[in-house]
């Protein structure tokens, strides 16, 4: 090294032990509490729901990546088996699992691979398939079934947020309680269910900091106060912020879907306000919107925002100009 | 003036400047209606016909209209074939006019019947004209049935109204939806540019 004063390299400089198969496999870790209580609660139908969006997801990667002349172990980086994984959570059990694979070829083509493949796709490509098996299917999407725990024999079942939203729970008082919302003994989406699960998972996303702690907490902290500031005026016609935590799709929405890497903004300012847009734009749907939930929306519509926020959030240079 | 010849005239408007997937022009229509085969098709016709027929007047009457107010005046010229177009349509095929409500009425702004008075048929003769506006209707039908064909067909189960797909087949409602529009026509944009990409390179 005597004759090198200077050193020349191209970036990245700042180089360390992460890759995109160690983050992905912690994310697949991470989500293992969530499908142990998914498969606990809804036994069979999960199983075939999950392996058969995994799957797809997998073949339509493979299929794209050969069409496209790309080294075909890319497929093992496990993002593909997050997409399945994550989709088949958001998915209603009783769904049909030829429906679940559809979404998950949307998922992957339209959703991912028509970008570019992994970094280069806008939006959360789970969400998008399941954006696009919400319009193409309505009727299934919604119908939904209790988990196994359910001693009455009933076939059919309103979500927590449904029963809210359609059947003026709050008034009758046939909420929810926070204890089964909590424990996962409600109806709902596969993954959306258990809360004590995701929090779980969440935390290890955290703790292993795979994901940006601002998202989940400035989503968190959105809710928390548009909705407590409604509870507070009116706790006969809302319902109140905690309730709002625990149900529905919040919790694997703010850990998992809208902590993507890829869609969503890198400079801590950018995370702010773009967690900030979807705890606020959930309570808007969740209280004035057509939907019971919102959590899919928000987040693809922020997500929308992702390029815009990196932009205008971009640090200063050092020594450069403080505007322009 | 053109230098292609009378086949070449016509043929161009089907493919290399077809005025949906080469010039991305006449868009509105072409995301609004195509949910059904029948839809499609009828506004392809009455766009044929507007095109065709403002055409053939524009190219015989180019020496008289002066140059400062030509838009004007094809907008004129076109207006009136629309109305002649909507009129029919209302008395002949009431149903089918309902169903396009104001779309044939907003004929008059598709950019490819105005696009073409400007490019082509102000400063060309009559008879390539008249071989132009052909293509170039070919061409718009050819992918309003294109696109509406795949609408139909996996947004409901049907082709002009007849049933097609099994019964084991679940309609994806989202394709006679407006997303389904935009991901139909995207998709097909993406394969006509990959067709165009790889035809160049081979010569």
């Amino acid at each position: 090294m005597t004759d090198k004063i200077i050193i020349l390299q191209s970036s990245p400089h700042f180089k360390d032990k992460d890759s995109v198969p160690k983050i992905m496999y912690a994310v697949i870790i991470s989500l293992a509490p969530a499908i142990f209580t998914s498969l606990y609660f809804f036994r069979f139908k999960a199983l075939v729901l999950l392996l058969s969006c995994v799957a797809a997801c997998l073949t339509t990667e493979a299929l794209f990546l050969f069409l496209r002349r790309k080294p075909l172990h890319s497929l093992l980086d496990g993002s593909a088996i997050i997409t399945g994984l994550l989709l088949a959570m958001t998915l209603p059990p009783s769904l049909s699992p030829e429906l679940a694979v559809i979404g998950a070829v949307v998922a992957m083509a339209i959703g991912k691979q028509v970008f570019g493949g992994l970094g280069n796709n806008i939006f959360n490509p789970a969400l998008v398939g399941r954006a696009f098996l919400q319009t193409a299917f309505p009727v299934a999407m919604t119908t939904w079934i209790p988990s196994v725990m359910t001693k009455v024999d009933i076939l059919t079942y309103a979500t927590p947020l449904g029963n809210l939203k359609f059947e003026n729970a709050v008034a009758q008082g046939t909420l929810t309680s926070l204890k089964d919302l909590f424990f996962g003994n409600t109806g709902g989406c596969l993954g959306e269910t258990s809360a004590l699960a995701l929090i779980l998972g969440g935390l290890f996303l955290l703790f292993r900091r795979v994901i940006d702690w601002r998202i989940p907490l400035g989503i968190f902290l959105s809710l928390t106060i548009f909705t407590g500031i409604f509870w507070l005026a009116n706790p006969e016609k809302y319902t109140s912020p905690l309730f709002h935590i625990l149900a529905g799709g919040f919790l694997i929405g703010a850990f998992f879907m809208a902590t993507d890497m890829v869609t969503s903004p890198i400079t801590p300012l950018g995370a702010w306000v773009y967690a900030l847009g979807i705890g606020l734009i959930v309570g808007l749907i969740r209280f004035f919107g057509g939907f019971p939930e919102g959590v899919m929306y928000s987040i693809l519509f922020m997500n929308t925002f992702v390029p815009l926020l990196n932009r205008y959030t971009r640090p200063r240079i050092l020594g450069g100009r403080r505007k322009g | 003036m053109s230098t292609r010849s009378i086949g070449q005239e016509f043929v161009k408007g089907l493919w290399d400047e077809n005025p949906v997937f080469r010039q991305l022009l006449g868009l509105c229509p072409t995301l609004a209606v195509t949910g059904w085969v029948i839809n499609g098709l009828a506004m392809g016709l009455a766009t044929s016909f507007v095109l065709i027929f403002s055409s053939l007047v524009v190219s015989s009457i180019k020496k008289f209209i002066p140059s400062q107010v030509r838009i004007a005046s094809y907008i004129v010229i076109i207006a009136t074939f629309v109305t002649i177009a909507d009129r029919c349509m209302a008395a002949f095929f009431p149903l089918i006019s309902k169903n396009l409500g104001p779309y044939i009425p907003l004929i008059v702004v598709n950019c490819i019947i105005l696009g073409r008075q400007e490019a082509f048929s102000s400063r060309n003769s009559v008879g390539r004209s008249f071989i132009d506006a052909l293509g170039m209707s070919s061409g718009f039908v050819l992918a309003l049935l294109i696109l509406s064909s795949i609408r139909e067909v996996l947004g409901v189960g049907t082709f002009l109204g007849l049933q097609v797909m099994g019964t084991w087949f679940k309609p994806w409602i989202i394709m006679i939806l407006p997303p389904g529009a935009f991901l139909t026509l995207g998709i097909l944009l993406g394969i006509a540019l990959h067709i165009e990409r790889k035809t160049k390179a081979r010569k």
